[in-house]
């Protein structure tokens, strides 16, 4: 029978199927960060438990670190606790940790396939919604609970009903300034921030084919936003090229037999799917959202549809524009912008900040813009270094801080005030996601770079050559 | 075992009728610095319920108390975002062993069953009957049958049936979870392991 890329790879994990219930799946590599494991390894103990596969857990410290002065000891205690903890529990079961300060260290999603750690053909959990990042390999990532954790240091598995299959395409050509963030931005305002729930996402379509390794884990990463369990794309020369020569990926014979099997990660022609769309790349202008979830979204010269325009409560709708203080109708260029963040798991990479700095190069960052420019991992920020893009920031007037996940999330120092407005690169915009009050408008590194600049939302077109 | 046993509860429900509760609404990040699972419940909702002083923000229903009781009934799509199990911690740790939608998030979803709290996804308009019932009193009780796979509002009688898997409902109605399962089949995962 054709199957699709998604059956190939979840088939070949599952250990025992439950009758009228999930299946016994297993994990070939497991992420874990400070915030959701220490629960987990507290469960262990508890319950006398052991790690069964500590070779198969990679530790990274990065929600709650801070992004500057990381030589210091971490001010915060609740914070300093976890990062103590994910060491000591890391250190007793013989899991591989990269703490604060570890060259290696960065955002997991981040660091996982820049390390060769992600591969094609894995399952690959952690306690982290954006997990679904590395499905960018061809492979099922998705986020998991601390329960869930502690099932995974404990047997390697997890219990989990197979999702429902989807496929999203994009054929054509992409517009000028449009990059992997606005692609995925227009596909959940399309779909909504519900309506891929229940389904495990395939993206297909030339589009993707011709996506850098970077911009296919933007894409990847934000599938959880419409609800999805994960998203993932079938590897291919470019997803290889990326890979080969990472430190942990395979080397000499073992590198053939597992090009040999990654080779054959497609969907099959005739496979099915359990729901499609085809999307027009050409459809696709730059996007900006201007509501309380990933799904309100839109091209930058467009204004603010009316409630009545949506399906969804009314109620709910008034409630988040108010919320963000905009209004129906109003157009969202020219809107005032207090605070621009870059980084995060979905744009904190190489091509994220060469992105940034090809519209400030030559500018100067605007006056009444905080700017927080954070590298996802000590690799991305060494590049930055070695490419010149430091440079270019610090002659604009823009500083870069140290690699974590930041204003993300905002647990630690790096909180958007009250009321406040942020152009963010991150994933989510619900309330108070990058502090309390704070007001996200997500968007891509070029569109945060042209609010960086000029102070107010910009259409990025006008500032290129 | 991990939690309680789940079998028929009969209680009053707070009513939240807004739609995509998302998890960083039910649980801040800020309030994610715990290394036990403690003490969850008092930040749940924290930004709805409080103002940035600490005072309490009066027209948030958890902080009326004419509504109690052990069923949360949400509006469509709860729980979305974040996959932190810290927000079914918060829930259950406030006091509900059950929460009410017609759509529920994934990651949610299989997080608040894996620590023993029951998620009912009923029809839109009998989330719609529950809520004018509650409105029109907020006494009004529902009663959850996890055996019969029922949620009914006692005083009208009105009923819907609910699905949930065998295997998970087995779990529930016993207190077990899934660790027990898989512990119980470690043998078998070496192999699968061995041979993959
Ligand atoms: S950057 Fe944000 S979304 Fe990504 S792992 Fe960190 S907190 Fe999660």
């Amino acid at each position: 029978m054709a199957s699709t890329l998604f059956d190939k790879v979840w088939d070949a994990h599952v250990v025992r199927k439950i009758e009228d219930g999930p299946d016994v799946f297993f994990i070939d590599r497991h992420f874990i960060h400070e915030v959701t494991s220490p629960v987990a390894f507290l469960g262990l103990e508890s319950r006398g438990l052991g790690v069964m596969f500590p070779e198969k857990t990679f530790a990274t410290a990065d929600h709650n670190t801070p992004t500057i002065n990381q030589h210091l000891p971490v001010e915060d205690p609740l914070s300093a606790n976890q990062l103590k903890a994910l060491e000591s529990n890391s250190a007793k079961y013989g899991i591989s940790h990269w703490g604060l300060g570890d060259p290696k260290n960065g955002i997991v999603h981040v660091v996982g396939p820049e390390n060769g750690i992600t591969l094609p053909g894995m399952t690959i959990v952690c306690g982290d919604s954006h997990t679904s990042t590395h499905g960018a390999f061809g492979a099922i990532a998705f986020g998991i609970g601390t329960s869930e954790v502690e099932m995974v240091l404990s047997s390697q598995c997890i219990m989990q009903p197979k999702p429902k299959r989807m496929r999203i395409l994009v054929t054509g050509t992409l517009n000028k300034a449009v990059t992997p963030k606005d692609v995925t931005l227009y596909i959940i305002a399309q779909l909504t921030t519900a309506g891929a729930t229940g389904y495990f996402v395939e993206y297909a379509g030339d589009v993707f084919e011709n996506m850098t390794m970077e911009g296919r884990m933007t894409v990847c990463n934000m599938s959880i936003e419409m609800g999805a369990r994960g998203g993932m794309i079938a590897p291919d020369e470019t997803t290889f090229a990326y890979i080969k020569g990472r430190e942990k990926a395979p080397k000499g014979a073992d590198w053939d037999t597992a090009l040999a099997y990654w080779k054959t990660l497609k969907s099959d022609d005739d496979a099915s799917f359990d729901k499609e769309y085809h999307f027009n790349a050409a459809d696709i202008e730059p996007m900006i959202t201007y509501g309380t979830n990933p799904g309100m979204g839109m091209g930058i010269t467009r204004s603010i549809p009316k409630a009545v325009d949506l399906e969804g409560g009314v109620a709910t709708y008034q409630k988040s524009l108010a919320y963000m203080g905009f209004a129906e109708e109003e157009a969202m260029i020219g809107k005032k912008i207090d605070y621009v963040f870059v980084g995060s798991c979905t744009n904190g990479r190489i091509e994220d900040f060469r992105a940034f700095a090809t519209i400030v190069k030559g500018r100067k960052k605007a006056e009444h813009v905080i700017a927080w420019i954070v590298p996802g991992s000590h690799l991305v920020e060494q590049q930055i270094q070695e490419e010149g893009i430091l440079d270019i920031l610090t002659e604009a007037g823009f500083a870069l801080r140290q690699p974590g996940c930041s204003a993300c999330l905002a647990m630690n120092d790096d909180k958007i005030p009250a009321g406040k407005y942020a152009v963010s690169t991150s994933n989510r915009n619900f309330e108070g996601r990058q502090g309390p009050g704070s007001r996200t408008l997500l968007a891509s590194p070029l569109v945060a770079a042209a609010a960086a600049v000029t102070g107010y939302v910009t259409d990025p077109r006008t500032l290129l050559s | 075992m991990a939690y309680d046993k789940f079998t028929i509860l009969k209680s009053s429900a707070v009513p939240l009728p807004i739609e995509n509760v998302d998890t960083d609404q039910i649980i801040p990040a800020r309030f994610l610095k715990a290394t036990k699972r403690e003490g969850f419940g008092d930040n749940l909702f924290r930004d709805w319920r409080y103002n940035s002083d600490g005072t309490i923000k009066t027209d948030f229903v958890l902080n009326n108390p004419i509504y109690t009781g052990k069923i949360l009934v949400g509006g469509r799509n709860f729980g979305s975002g974040s996959s932190r199990e810290h927000a079914a911690w918060a829930i259950y740790d406030y006091g509900f062993r059950c929460v009410v939608s017609s759509f529920f998030a994934d990651i949610f979803k299989n997080n608040s069953i894996n620590i023993g709290i029951l998620p009912v996804t009923v029809s839109e308009a009998f989330l719609d009957q529950i809520f004018v019932a509650i409105e029109a009193d907020p006494a009004t009780e529902l009663e959850v049958d996890l055996e019969q796979q029922t949620i009914s509002i006692v005083a009208t009688g009105a009923s819907e049936s609910f699905d949930i898997n065998g295997y998970k409902k087995h779990n529930l109605l016993n207190g077990f979870d899934d660790i027990d399962y898989l512990q119980a089949m470690k043998t078998e995962i070496l192999a699968f392991a061995e041979n993959k």
